[in-house]
This record gives C-alpha cells, structure tokens and sequence, in this order.
C-alpha cells in the first residue's frame, strides 16, 4: 500500500510494481522510482540514524545532493554508502540504513544525543590523545563508521574503461545541455553529452514548466530526438561527469550500461571544447532541529511531486529566501495538498511570485526558528525575521529552500576562478582556464526564461539568509547534515583560531562527507562570513576535488588488474622450470624465476643445500636470462662507459670483460654489472636484473640532455639474449659433452673474457664471468634456441649430476663469496669504500658520476657502516636478515645490521653478511644481534667464506 | 592527464612519459666548484609556481627524451620541442 503516491501523474509506471526490502521489511514501488521516491510513497520517514549523535533523519534531497539518507545494498551487487535518492528500484532490491543498529527507529547509538552537549568538534581529538590517537582508533571507527567494503567482487560482470575523443563535450542534458549539444551537433562536431540521470531533461523533468506555451518536456522529448538521429552526437545517460583534468581530459562514469554484462564503464574523454552544464543544486536553511524527518529541499518536494508522483506530506509549511519556493507552492496546491503557510525571510516578493499562490496564507520578514517532533515534523515555530515571540504552525512536513548554487564544480576543477555575484548571491564560473565554458544555470542563470527563449519562469529574487538568528532560538542547527556539524561547532573553531575556511573544513570536518556538502557548504561560509564581519567573497570557497559524486574502485579500475596491469615477464624456460617442480618467485622488474627445485617430500632448505653443493663440488645451471643487457655502439662510447662507471672501462681489449659499479651523481650506487668489448665500436654492457630499466633511462637521460653531441648509440637486447650459465668445478667438462669449436683451456678463454662460436651447433657466445665464485661459463643463445640448448644442457650434465640451481641458491652461494646484493648490502647510504671496493672507484678520472659527492661524503669523517662478514658465534643459529645490531646487544641506537645470514654447505654453519660501524677494523671482535627479547653474539670477519683468493672462479 | 606533444609521436597521453624533472643548473666542471656550489646544483631544483622548463621521457613510445615548459598553475605547456619532421 503506497499511501503517499498519487492515483496519477509522475513518470513511473504504475503498471509494472517492483518489490523490494528496506531494513528487512517488505515494500513495493514502481518502475521508475528511485529508492527514496519509493520510500517515500509507503510513508517510510526515518530512514536514517546520523553520524555522531544517531539523530533520526529522513530523506532531504532527490539527487546525488542527499546528506541524509546512506543505504548499503546487499546481495549481488552489494555496495555501501549510497544516497537512497541515486540508487534505482528495482525487483527484489535489499537495503538496510547505515549508521544505525539494530534500526532506524530504534537505534541503540541514540543515546549519543543525550550527551551531545558533550561532543563538540574536536572532542575525539582532545579527548583520545594519551597515549596516543591510535590506541582508541579502531574503537572509534567502528562505533563511528558508515557501511562496510562488500566482502567480495560482484559475482558475475565487470568493470570497463573505454577512451573517447570528442570536439565538444556537454556534462549535462538540461535545458541549457540540450540546447548546446544540439547546436553543436547540427553543425556537425563530434559530440559527447554524458548525463547523470536516468533521462534526459534535467531541472524540467521536476517542475511543471512551458517553452512556447507548451509542456516543457515535450521540448525535451524532441531534443532528444533529434540528438539521437545525429550520427555525430554520443549520448549517454546515467553518466555522471565526475572529474575535469588537464588539458579537457574528461572522467565519465557510465552506471548500469546493461550490455554484455558490464556493470559500469569509465570513459577518459579528451574533448576539444567542455561545455559546464551541470545545472545548480538547492541549498538548506540552517535554523533549530533542521535535521527532523520531513524537513526537506523545497525542490525535493516538487520533484517527488511532478516526477514521481509521491506527495511527502499531507500538511506542508514552506520557507524561502527567494521566489522558487513558490512555484512548488503552487504545484502542491494544484494537486490538492494543503499548504498551510509560506514562510520568506523577504521584506517583500515580487508580485508574480504572490499571483502564483493566490488563496495561500504567506507570512514576509519570518523564518522558521526551530522544528518540533523528534522522528517527524509535527510544527515549526515562525517567528519574526527582526526578533520577537513566535507562533508555532502545525506541519507533517517544512520545504525549505535557502537559494540555489550554481554546480560549479567542474569548473572549479579545470581550475577555472569563481566570484561571488552579489546579485545571486552565489559562487558563479569567472575567468575559464581550459578550453571550457558554463552554460545555464551552471553559469548563474538560475531561470528557464534566461536560458531558453519562450521558457515562462519565475525570477529569482534572492535576499540571502545564511542562518536564522533569532532570539531565543533552540535545537541544534546544522550546517552539514551528513557530518553532523552544527552552528555551534562552526563558532568553536573559529573561537579556537581556525580562522581559515580550508582549516574549519578539515577540523569540523564540515562538508567532507560523501554529498560533499552540496546543500551546506555556502552555509557555511555565510557563517564564517557573518562571525567574521567580511564578505563572502574574500572567505572564498573551500577547493572543488573530484570526485564528484563517489565512484566505484571497479570502474576506475576496469579490466586493469593483476597481470593485465602489470604484466610478468617470462625466459624461455618458464616452461621447463614448471615441468620440474620449480617453486616460482618474483625475482626483480616482475620476472618470473625459479626460487628452487624441490624433490617430493623436500622442504625449501634441503633443496637448497642440494643444489648448492652441486654447484660447489659438482656442477649446477641456472637461467640467467633476465640480467639487463645494452649494446652500445659508437665513437663516444669509451669516454661515455668512464663517465658513468666508476672505474675505467675505455682500456678494456676486444675480448674482455670488466665488472664495475655505476653510481648516480649524488653518490650513491645505482648498479653493478660488467661491461664487454666485443670489437672496437661495440659494446656489451649487462646489468643487474631489478635495475636493467632504471639503468637505460640513466644512460639514455644524461646522451639526450646532457651530451647530445655525443656519439652513442643503446640497444636494448635483453630479450636477444638468453643465457644458461653453466657453474661448478665441472662446468668445463659439461660444455666439453654439449660440444663445442671454442678453445676453452684457462689460457685461451680466461675469467673476465668471451668468445663467440658454437656450443650444441646453435651459435652461442660463452662469457667467463662468476656470481657464484666457481669456474663459470655464461652460454648466451637467441632466443629460439634458448629451450632446445637447456634440454641440452642438462643432457650433457647429467653424468656429471648437473642440477637447475634457484634464485635461493644463487642468493647462499653470492654470500658465501661475500658479493654484494643491490637492496640487501646496498640500501641507499652505502658507498664502494664501505663495501671495501675502493679499487671500482678510479683515483686517474678527474670526473665521473658521483665521484665528487663521494669524496664529499667520507670528507666529512663521519662513522660509516662498512660490509663485515658474520659467524654467529652457535654455528647453528640463524639470524633473521635486517636484524639489528647493538653495542653489546644493550637497547641501544644501532650501529649496523644483519644484510643476510644463510647455510653454508661448505662450511656446514650458518654465515652473513652485516653493515656495521667502523666494521673494517673490527674483525676478530664479537659483536651483538639484538633480537625483541634474545640477544646473539656473532663474531666479525672478512666477507668471504669461500675460496677467499678467487682461485676457483679462474681456474 | 596531460596530453604532452612529442616531436616524433604527436600529442600522447601523459601515460606514455616518465617524468624526467625540473631542468635545472648545467653540470658544473665537480672539480671547478666548491662543495657547497656542488651540494646547490645536486640539490636545489627549480620549483616555481609558473613556467618551469623540465623534462619528460617518452619511455612508453619513441624513447625520446623532450624538454617543455610548463606552467605548474595551470598545466599549460607554453613551449615543446618543434616538429622534427
């Protein structure tokens, strides 16, 4: 039984009822309706519990607007925080309150109003601040939170993202809207009209208005029309233009496109032109108690009317500042709905607003000083605009109508100025920015007949009141409904020295709620204004952001998600490795790699231990693929190489290889790798995996900008390239099996060099370098034949009991020989002397990247962290990596830390790697791991547990 | 977004660039300065409210590196490199 709804009118459709459930009760309404406008039909008043003080609250606006009423929808498109008045009935919809438990009605947070006296703003702030804000701050924000995130995705669809490019771009198919789109469309641009409604029509499909004596939305329907025809003209409904960008980069996001299953779809639309026509949006009255259920936005009133046909309340009272209010007068009287009185804060009122309401009781120079009933109107108090006793008036319900904001918002966020027009006395579009501009009431023109030739509207006649003050006032006046601030708040802060606009927002938190205080925000300023003594204009507005009305995750996301966003990079023996039971990690710059090989019923160490003593005593292989490759190429080359590498490179023979550090200028490591010279203009310079991106922009950075004279030329070949790298005392031998026209005795093919030539019949280039510390040969092949020559490879090995090696063992065998680990020894405040390689750093170049802020880095004789290598002093205790080091493990500032602590099979004990102070001159002593409640000593030495001459890497 | 003119691409979305900063001081000759000139040009970079010249690289296209200027107000790029064709 839908008791507020009216036999006829409106545009739902009374044939087709949809069932739907609020708060666990059984309602009906029609196709057409919105969440609020059914509600209202079945009578439903309180609808809403607030913020802080749990006040019953009612439906105030009928758009995106709506400060009050915040449902969660359950089931399948389960959502949280929507204003009822944005969400479409449909069958079967579920919606419960926020804000409320176990119900609006009853709600056990109510007793929050008693002690609200007790709450001003700040009060958590002041209160919760020992021993700190986040001890209480779960506490709080639960007891304090809107709806819950859904606990999971929707179940079936999905999200989109589509670009789009237009000549012109309309936000808002309004009269004004409509009209500009159709007059670029006939002309013949690419045109673009995203509205956020349903249907088209805008303010019209509210208010019962003529253009040219006839109905206005009969002008509406054959716009559309017309648009609809023009091939040129996109026209999208449901499609709320929410954020203006740079250079007319504009967002829309398309709800409900009910097409192949998309939920919703975000559009990036580049448009050469933006046409702002996003209407203006009504603004409350702030006096005592204006938060009771049936306290209501005039415009809301004749929108539930005409629109919806949904009549709110059988007595009405009706106060305004200015003459839209009357025109919803008279709409309800037509419709038999008894007025009982119109309240204007005016002195006077232009006689066509008086003739519009002929036979209604209209009281001038009065206001609305308080509302009495707590979960619905029952009166209102009208008292004397000057001051004096009131009377009170009997209602069930007060429409109310502070004026009118020009939606501004778009063009604030192209950065466009505002001016306060005193006439309107509004924020209105000044000077454009970009490449935009307002049209209609968006602009200031705030009736039909500005905007439409032959609209017959009432002007508006504004004389603001931006809050009742009268004597003897009562009940809590609110500015932003939805936070629950108030007048008083508002004073407090300014009392408290928040004299700026932008801070009384931040620490009221006045209109930062979800509506964005599209109702209360020019309250607000009034009120700062009027405690101020100055004009609005000089308090200014608090800064537009985008959103503007709450966009999903999903649609700003889209498709883009997971490995669709950031995709995995795969060698070609992605493949073998999985075959083979490797357990796969992310290693650096999102490449996939094996982390380990594990037999059944083996855990991650016994693998490791396996696969490191293949490599120590027997032989091992591991993908080496992924390492960041360039080729460089020119007759600049050689003075470049010395300019970024620490060390000299220019002396390098054809043949050779040189391992060296590259620094950024400020001083600090940015990679390590080893350069090749493979013939006098030609170079092969490799890098470490995670830095291989960030060391080609470096290098292509300083050739463009810095020395575009320069001859030298990058390629980037990391993917040209594969590589197995064959390692371990057996290595020669396995190469020897896969067969090979390479020389590769010691004296032929010595550590540090290459040769180019065939190993398995594929061409291949073998390169003698060592991450691990065991004779080594990287075996480099094209792509297509990188699979076939791994087969290979563990073919021939396998009488030698070749093993796949991980990136786990890789990391236990590089600490054992103590090379360094960019983000493990290298962190950032490292330089080459702390890691005693002062040798990479070349004492001959008068100049290369960074040397000059390292050496005013060490000048300065500050205590540095050197690399140490560490024993913990119980061989089989292990030592998490990143732990601290204390002096003698006391709750002291650190002097170091523990950069890696691993197996090692060859000593058969634990080993590590620290940073620690002055760590050069302390091997021998023991120092302390300082654990949360153990301490462990260690002992310092050398970093290096294996081979410490480097006699196996060249032999 | 921006929409950032490249001499070889076109105007391209901002997306496509990585930020390569303000254009600031020319490298000085590390050995003709003292160290507070050297910690001035490492670390002091232009920063104004208005036109600032700085660079952008084309990572996600050409892999041209460009230099603009760009007013920080308004997003206007007042001067991009010319047309290279």
């Amino acid at each position: 039984m839908q008791r507020n709804r009216r036999a006829e009118g409106g545009r739902i459709d009374r044939s087709r009822p949809l069932r739907f459930t609020f708060n666990g009760k059984p309602y009906e309404g029609y196709q057409g309706d919105n969440l609020a406008s059914a509600l209202l039909a079945n009578g439903v008043r309180v609808t809403a519990r607030s913020f802080k003080y749990h006040r019953p609250r009612g439906i105030v606006g009928h758009g995106p607007e709506e400060p009050s009423t915040l449902v969660e929808l359950d089931g399948e498109d389960a959502s949280g925080n929507r204003p009822a008045t944005t969400v479409p009935l449909c069958d079967g919809l579920s919606a419960r309150s926020v804000n409320c438990w176990p119900s609006p009605g009853f709600d056990l947070g109510g007793v929050n109003q008693l002690f609200s006296g007790l709450l001003p703003v700040g009060f958590y702030y002041k209160t919760f601040k020992w021993p700190g804000w986040h001890l209480f701050e779960p506490a709080i924000r639960k007891a304090a939170g809107l709806a819950a995130a859904p606990a999971s995705p929707p179940a079936s669809g999905h999200f989109e993202a589509r670009h789009a490019h237009a000549d012109v771009l309309v936000a808002g198919a309004g009269p004004a809207g409509l009209q500009a789109a159709l007059k670029a469309g006939r002309a013949g641009k690419r045109v673009f009209l995203a509205d956020e409604g349903t249907e088209a029509g805008g303010s019209l499909l509210n208010r019962a208005l003529t253009i040219d004596g006839k109905p206005a939305m009969d002008w509406v329907s054959g716009t559309v029309a017309e648009l609809d025809a023009l091939e040129n003209v996109t026209r999208l409904q449901n499609a709320t233009v929410w954020a203006y960008r740079e250079h007319n980069l504009v967002m829309v996001n398309e709800c409900d496109p009910d097409r192949d299953g998309i939920l919703e779809r975000s559009w990036r639309v580049r448009a050469g032109e933006v046409v702002i026509a996003t209407g203006t949006t009504e603004r409350s009255m702030v006096f005592g108690n204006n938060d009771r259920p049936g306290v209501m936005l005039a415009s809301s009133v004749q929108a539930y009317l005409n629109r919806w046909g949904v009549v709110p309340g059988q007595r009405v009272v009706l106060f305004t500042n200015n003459n839209s209010a009357y025109a919803v007068a008279a709409d309800l009287a037509a419709a038999g709905v008894s007025v009982s009185a119109i309240l204007d804060s005016r002195r006077t009122v232009a006689p066509e607003a008086l003739d519009l309401v002929a036979g209604l009781t209209v009281h001038l120079a009065t206001v609305v000083s308080e509302v009495r009933g707590h979960k619905g109107v029952r009166a209102v108090k009208a008292a004397p605009a000057t001051g004096g006793a009131g009377t009170w008036i009997e209602c069930d319900l007060l429409a109310h109508s502070g004026g009118w904001n020009p939606n501004v918002h778009l063009w604030s966020q192209s950065r466009g100025a505002l001016r306060f027009d005193d006439d309107l006395a509004a924020f209105v579009p000044d000077q454009p920015v970009q490449a935009c501009r307002a049209v209609g009431a968006a602009a200031g023109d705030l009736s039909l007949d500005r905007i439409i030739e032959g609209g017959a509207d009432l002007a508006y006649g504004i004389e603001p009141l931006w809050r009742v003050d009268v004597p003897g006032q009562r009940g809590m006046a609110f500015l932003d409904i939805q936070n629950d601030v108030t007048v008083s708040d508002v004073h407090l802060a300014l009392r408290e020295g928040y004299s700026n606009v932008e801070h009384v927002k931040r620490y009221t938190t006045a209109g930062m709620g979800i509506d964005q205080g599209k109702t209360g925000n020019i309250n607000i300023i009034g009120t700062v204004a009027m405690q101020q003594g100055v004009p609005l204009q000089d308090v200014g507005t608090t800064t537009f952001r985008s959103p503007y009305t709450p966009v999903s995750f999903g649609a700003i996301g889209g498709l883009r998600e997971e490995t669709v966003l950031f995709p995995y990079r795969h060698t070609p023996v992605t493949r073998w490795n999985k075959d083979n039971g490797a357990v796969m990690y992310e290693a650096g710059a999102r490449w996939q790699r094996p982390g380990y090989f594990p037999k059944p019923g083996e855990g991650l160490q016994e693998a490791v231990n396996r696969e490191c003593r293949a490599v120590r005593e027997g032989v091992g292989v591991y993908d080496g693929s992924p390492l960041g490759t360039f080729e460089l190429k020119g007759r600049d080359v050689p003075k470049f190489l010395d300019f970024i590498y620490a060390n000299i490179m220019s002396s390098l023979h054809p043949g050779n290889g040189r391992y060296g550090l590259m620094l950024s200028d400020d001083g600090l490591i940015l990679d390590d790798g080893v350069v090749l010279r493979l013939d006098a203009h030609r170079w092969l310079l490799s890098t470490s995996t995670g830095h291989a991106d960030a060391v080609n922009q470096h290098m292509e950075k300083l050739l463009q900008t810095e020395f575009p004279d320069w001859q030298v030329m990058i390629t980037t070949v990391t993917s040209q390239w594969n590589n197995a790298t064959i390692c371990g005392p057996r290595s020669r031998d396995v190469i020897r099996a896969l067969g090979t026209d390479i020389d590769l005795s010691p004296e032929a093919l010595p550590f540090m060099s290459f040769c180019d030539g065939t190993v398995a019949g594929f061409p291949a280039r073998i390169v003698r370098v060592s991450f691990t510390g065991e004779l080594s040969y990287e075996v480099n092949v094209a792509p297509r034949h990188m699979a076939a020559m791994w087969d290979k490879v563990m073919e021939a090995g396998a009488p030698f009991g070749i093993l796949p090696v991980g990136s786990e063992s890789s990391h236990v065998l590089r600490v054992e020989k103590g090379f360094l680990s960019l983000g493990h020894e290298v962190d950032g405040t490292v330089d080459a002397y702390d890691l005693g390689m002062g040798w990479a750093m070349s004492k001959k170049k008068a100049d290369y990247t960074g040397k000059r802020s390292v050496m005013l880095r060490r000048a300065s004789g500050r205590v540095r962290r050197e690399l140490v290598g560490i024993l913990p002093v119980d061989p089989d205790r292990q030592i998490p990596e990143g732990a601290p080091l204390t002096p003698g493990g006391r709750k002291e500032a650190t002097e170091g830390l523990v950069t890696a602590c691993v197996w090692s099979v060859v000593n058969n004990r634990w080993v590590g790697l620290a940073l620690l102070e002055n760590g050069h001159s302390r091997h021998g002593e023991i120092a302390h791991v300082r654990m949360k409640d153990d301490v462990i000593p260690i002992t310092i030495t050398k970093p290096v547990f294996h081979d410490p001459e480097g006699k196996l890497m060249r032999s | 977004m921006l929409l950032i003119p490249c001499p070889y691409c076109g105007k391209r979305n901002e997306c496509e660039f990585i930020y390569g900063g303000p254009v600031g001081a020319k490298r000085p000759d590390p050995n003709a300065v003292n160290d507070a000139e050297w910690v001035e040009y490492l670390t002091v970079t232009p920063n104004p409210q208005g036109p600032v010249q700085e660079k952008w690289w084309h990572a996600r296209g050409c892999g041209e590196w460009l230099v603009i200027w760009r007013d920080t107000r308004t997003h206007d790029i007042m001067e991009a490199p010319d047309d290279a064709t």
